[in-house]
């Protein structure tokens, strides 16, 4: 609840379009099942049914069924079920190596977003293990007040909200940040000029997930995931893939003849707006990237064990009011904030001294 | 009664004929004799008539009529002496007593093929309506949403790329301490990539050109990489290269090309062990926008001692490049291997790059390209491209228009996911109306990668004549008066090759700042805007559903 305190702090910043949710690492009722993917999304009574058909015919066992407690609010019309259901996998897919496991729940997921999405009876926001999403639209506030998060029992170590979906396209429950592909999720600030040919691009990898795009900013998820997972690129490369440095630049760099092959092959993955990213890998590393040029703020900051990520100072204050304010960080535009899996430690990678 | 005179003879034509009448002031000539001088087609020339003039000169009227003998200044109609409406005796004219006017109802096409020969000339399409290119409107604006850019203060990469580029997936790189490395164990093929600025100068040849223009140009561009940072390249046309050039720091600012003639080509290879830089990129024309079908051509009247030495070829001939390369007979093999003969000859440090013009099969090129790892780009010459010698019927009415061309091309990239793999050249009738880098910009967004620009160069920066209502265009007959396309000493003395260089300068430079107008607010700034189709608009339906953008009125 304290990041959507957090992000009402910080609502000068958002119009209050829509909440989302993407919680990772997590605890409470979900501490025993690490191992179990958790499928999370929205559906209709008949959507239910559908779910639970489609689900047991790709052999997926039910094992959990989360729901959040939903308080009437003014205003805000609850859907049918809200849910966070954890699945075993099927028989064949126990053993097999966890890439085979992600692909297999990419697919369901796309398969059950294409059934439900013509007549809205079935959202399906992330499906993969100790992952937990949560979606509405509306004001933050409210829709926290909505979903019971002041007194859910959900804890998880990586939290990320956003408080605005959609500035340039239609306000939508699949325009809502964080988005989430196969353990990488993003959320953004700003507005992603170069939209078209980065989902053009990216359309055209090959990739079955690669879809949706209702909202600019779903673009840096899957620049993420094409970059680290699909090309295993080191995390840092995001940076060098989104804001490629000048040639003269890049000559300061060890790895300048790399470097400079990937700047050519990925040249439409350059982002070009006021952007600012904040993401999580599959082993919960935080990060923080800004666009070429800091047109959007960041600011990282809090104490060993408990770091926010956050687009305005004020939120950070509110998160975490007793930190030292003067270890602050606020990235410029060559560096990339990185935090390590449970906030051990902070460290600012520098594009420039790499 | 009078005798019937011309009527007599019924071939002879009416100056109402002609596209271009002369308007001569007979009480502002001064009888000079500049103009008839001048006129590069003896159009005009001074002639004695015998006029009838009614006088008065006593205190009371006493009309009387005189026949006096007057010196004028007289419009010839001979269809082959034709006033070209190029103007330059109204240049030389010292009081403005002479212009040609446009004659809109004209008929020279019905005439101009005595002989059995249809009419051949320079120039480009002649067709004055606004192009596809300069109806396409930027709508996308950064504005409330998000801050947009400044294009005086942020800093600006207006650069691409020319060469082939390897998939991201297909990188030989290897993971060392979290880094990553080029594995150079992998032994797999790098191809060469040029980091260049996105409008180049499209071929004109050594001997199309004058000297002094063609030595402009390249004075030029090599100023415009060495002093101002900006890395224009400049397509050489078939014609060989400059002896000195080939052997110059300056080459790797030049594309080279081969087409059908082969000329000059046999003074480079020979220069290949002497160079001390590589070329930009070698061009094989394959066709050429302004006349598909049809090869080069150099009449003979231009193929002078320095052009046939360049050339290597003899004097005063007529040289016709065949309109096909005569060792090729399919894209399959002959192409390939031709691509990687030019590879070879530079040790596969070069980009080779075919040209064609623009056509419906341009996509069965494109796709064969694709599948060739050494084809470093395709660059497409539309409709509207120029040239300096073609029959009119080809200039006019053989081609296709760029814009969908491009458009097509750069969407089937996207479908096989090769659009950042091959780059797009698009030629042809850029900058028609003067907006360079509207137009370069236009088709940056329909998936161009670079842009590549010949009549407006001329234009801009030697003052050419020529426009879409047929003035001038001489440049076939070695006879332009500017000096552009000549290789007569006489014309082309009227040509400073220092002016010719100052303004490609100018050119580029503000083409460099206009781009930036073009890109700031709509928030691109870092990589070229390629295939950012979101950002354009145009107000014609069907024209927006077959370019695939949006519609705006």
């Amino acid at each position: 609840m304290e990041n959507i305190t957090a992000l009402e702090t910080m609502k000068e910043g958002h119009d209050g379009s829509g909440l989302g949710l993407t919680m990772k690492d997590l605890g409470g009722e979900f501490e025993n099942m690490k191992g179990y993917p958790i499928l999370s999304g929205i559906c209709s009574k008949t959507g239910a049914k559908i779910l639970d058909e489609f689900m047991d015919k790709a052999g997926f066992k039910l094992k959990e069924i989360w729901a959040p407690k939903i308080k009437p609010v003014k205003g805000m019309t609850p859907r049918e079920h809200y849910f966070a259901r954890v699945y075993d996998y099927p028989a064949s897919y126990k053993h097999k190596a966890i890439k085979e496991k992600e692909d297999l729940l990419m697919n369901m997921r796309l398969a059950l977003r294409k059934i439900g999405e013509p007549d809205g009876s079935i959202f399906v926001f992330s499906f993969y293990p100790d992952v937990l999403t949560l979606k509405e639209v509306g004001d933050p506030l409210q829709v926290a007040d909505f979903f019971g998060l002041d007194k859910a029992d959900i804890k998880a170590k990586v939290v990320f909200a956003q408080g605005r979906q959609n500035t340039n396209y239609q306000i939508y429950l699949y325009a809502c940040h964080p988005f989430f592909i196969q353990g990488y999720s993003s959320m953004t600030n700003g507005e992603n000029t170069a939209f078209v040919p980065i989902r053009e691009f990216l359309m055209s990898r090959g990739v079955p997930g690669y879809i949706g795009y209702n909202s600019d900013s779903e673009v840096f998820t899957h620049i993420l995931h094409y970059t680290v997972r699909q090309l295993g690129f080191p995390l840092t490369y995001y940076k060098d893939v989104i804001t490629p440095l000048k040639e003269a630049e890049i000559e300061l760099r060890e790895d300048r003849d790399a470097l400079r092959l990937i700047k050519h092959s990925l040249r439409p993955l350059c982002i070009d707006g006021p952007n600012m990213v904040i993401g999580f890998t599959p082993n919960g590393t935080c990060f923080m990237v800004h666009d070429s040029k800091k047109l959007r703020p960041g600011v990282v900051g809090g104490v060993t064990g408990k770091y926010a990520l956050m687009s305005e100072e004020c939120g950070l204050d509110s998160a975490i009011p007793g930190r030292n304010k003067s270890a602050d960080i606020f990235p410029m535009k060559y560096d990339m904030v990185i935090v390590k899996p449970h906030a051990e430690e902070v460290m600012v990678w520098n594009q420039l001294q790499n | 009664m009078e005798p019937a005179a011309k009527l007599d003879h019924n071939h002879q034509l009416s100056l109402k004929e002609f596209p271009y009448i002369i308007r001569w002031r007979d009480d502002r000539c001064k009888r000079c004799g500049r103009c008839t001088a001048v006129c590069p087609v003896k159009a005009i020339e001074p002639t004695v008539k015998v006029q009838r003039v009614v006088l008065s000169e006593g205190p009371v009227p006493t009309p009387t009529a005189v026949k006096r003998i007057v010196h004028i200044v007289e419009q010839v109609t001979d269809i082959d002496r034709y006033c070209t409406g190029c103007g330059t005796c109204t240049l030389v004219c010292p009081n403005e007593a002479i212009e040609p006017e446009y004659n809109p109802q004209n008929k020279f096409l019905h005439f101009k093929n005595r002989g059995g020969e249809g009419y051949k000339r320079g120039g480009r399409r002649n067709d004055p309506a606004i192009s596809t290119l300069d109806r396409l409107k930027f709508t996308r604006i950064s504005m409330l949403t998000d801050p947009a850019l400044d294009a005086g203060r942020h800093e600006f990469r207006v650069r691409t790329l020319l060469g082939r580029i390897l998939p991201a997936d297909a990188l030989p790189l290897k993971r060392i301490n979290g880094r990553l490395a080029v594995d150079s164990d992998n032994g797999k093929f790098i191809p060469p990539v040029r980091e260049i600025f996105p409008i180049m100068i499209g071929s004109m040849s050594v001997g199309a050109l004058s000297p002094p223009m063609w030595e402009g140009l390249a004075m030029g561009v090599s100023y415009l990489n060495e002093v101002e940072g900006l890395p224009v390249v400049m397509a050489t046309g078939e014609g060989g290269v400059p002896p000195r050039l080939l052997r110059s720091k300056y080459l790797k600012y030049f594309i080279i090309q081969i087409a059908s003639g082969y000329f000059g080509w046999d003074e480079i290879v020979h220069a290949i062990p002497h160079m001390v830089e590589d070329p930009a990129a070698i061009e094989i024309k394959y066709g050429q926008g302004a006349k598909p079908g049809d090869g080069g051509l150099l009449m003979a009247q231009k193929v002078l001692k320095l052009i046939a030495s360049i050339r290597g070829v003899p004097q005063f001939v007529d040289l016709a490049s065949p309109p096909t390369h005569q060792t090729k007979y399919s894209i399959e093999e002959a192409v390939a291997k031709m691509i990687q003969s030019m590879s070879m000859a530079w040790g596969f440090r070069v980009p080779v790059y075919p040209k064609i013009s623009g056509t419906k099969t341009a996509r069965a090129v494109l796709n064969n390209l694709a599948r060739n790892p050494y084809a470093a780009a395709l660059s497409i010459d539309g409709e509207d491209g120029g040239t300096g010698a073609a029959y009119n019927v080809s200039m006019d009415k053989m081609g296709h228009p760029i814009a969908s061309n491009i458009r097509e091309c750069y969407l089937d990239l996207v479908r096989q996911g090769k659009q950042n793999e091959l780059p797009l050249i698009a030629a042809g009738g850029v900058a028609k109306k003067g907006n360079l880098a509207a137009n370069a910009a236009a088709l940056i967004m329909l998936g161009a990668s670079v842009v590549s620009v010949g009549k407006y160069v001329m234009q801009a920066t030697a003052n050419c004549f020529g426009d879409e209502y047929n003035r001038c265009n001489l440049c076939n007959t070695g006879k332009c008066p500017r000096g552009i396309t000549t290789q007569d000493p006489k014309l082309y003395r009227r040509l400073d090759s220092d002016k010719v260089a100052e303004r490609v300068v100018e050119v580029f430079k503000a083409a460099n700042v206009e781009l930036k107008k073009i890109f700031a607010p709509m928030g691109r700034s870092t990589e070229l805007p390629i295939g950012m189709s979101d950002g354009l608009s145009i107000d014609d339906k069907a024209m927006a559903d077959r370019l695939e953008i949006s519609y705006a009125c």
